[in-house]
């Protein structure tokens, strides 16, 4: 049963990954005032722990875990911690609450420090490997 | 607090499960040069969202009832939509010097994922109204 047990552990790992996400979003959504930081928070995490994690498991990673194990930290918790869904929604509000400057400061904040996390773990990661 | 988390819990399984079953099903159709699989469930999870927020804040029923927005859009939506597939997917293909295709892929998933709430919140509210 493979891939009874591969969508079981994607579930799992994606499972914990949104509690954690909305976990997060509560604790932060105490003082983030009408802007989206626990999203911005958790996508730009989520991408550098998915940016490190593969390549510190790669074909030149120093860590060897299975693909059941890839699949758990990267398919499943990385992907369900992180989220484009609320992003795309709260970017349409802030423009809905007339907010055309701070709904693209949001975009911009997400892909520039989003990418720039996920290159950043590729990078320490790579660095670990050598 | 402690039932809303289990709903997300829930939700977000399912929606993590669905991810990998679509994005596995578009990769083994398309091939895997451009990451279309995740884009395509990215495009529909944003349209569901936007449906959902619009259902909620119209006559707020559905808020109403007790985890539905925990299960379905914090939940669900938010497990099967992802980011971190997304950075790195551009990464990815920078790394392979295919700067046009990240490019493409940055541009296309931010502006098609936004029409896509807009889309899906807009329809619902145009539903609605043709409904009362």
């Amino acid at each position: 049963m493979g891939a009874l047990r591969t969508y079981s552990i994607i579930g799992l790992g994606s499972a914990l990954g949104g509690l954690a996400r909305y976990l997060c979003g509560v604790a932060v959504s105490q003082w983030s005032g009408q802007f989206p930081w626990g999203t911005l928070l958790v996508n730009v995490l989520g991408s550098l722990v998915i940016g490190c994690f593969a390549t510190l498991t790669g074909p030149d990673g120093r860590l060897y875990v299975r693909t059941t194990g890839r699949q758990f930290v990267m398919i499943g918790i990385c992907g369900g911690f992180t989220t484009f869904s609320a992003f795309s929604l709260e970017t349409l509000q802030l423009l809905r609450a007339h907010r055309p400057t701070a709904a693209l400061a949001y975009v911009l904040l997400s892909i520039l420090l989003g990418l720039t996390a996920v290159w950043a773990g590729h990078i320490a990661a790579r660095k670990v490997n050598r | 607090m402690t039932l809303a988390a289990l709903w997300v819990f829930f939700g977000s399984a399912l929606g993590g499960m669905a991810r990998y079953l679509l994005s596995n099903a578009v990769a083994r159709r398309i091939g895997e040069t451009f990451p279309w699989g995740t884009l395509l469930v990215n495009v529909s999870g944003c349209f569901v969202i936007g449906a959902l927020a619009a259902v909620t804040a119209d006559n707020g029923s559905i808020a109403g009832h007790l985890g539905a927005r925990e299960f379905l859009a914090i939940g669900f939506c938010g497990g099967y939509t992802t980011f971190s597939s997304f950075s790195l997917q551009t990464l990815n293909l920078v790394r392979d010097g295919d700067w046009r295709r990240a490019g493409f892929n940055v541009t296309g998933s931010v502006v098609a994922c936004f029409v896509a709430t807009w889309c899906g919140f807009e329809l619902v509210v145009i539903l609605s109204e043709k409904m009362t």
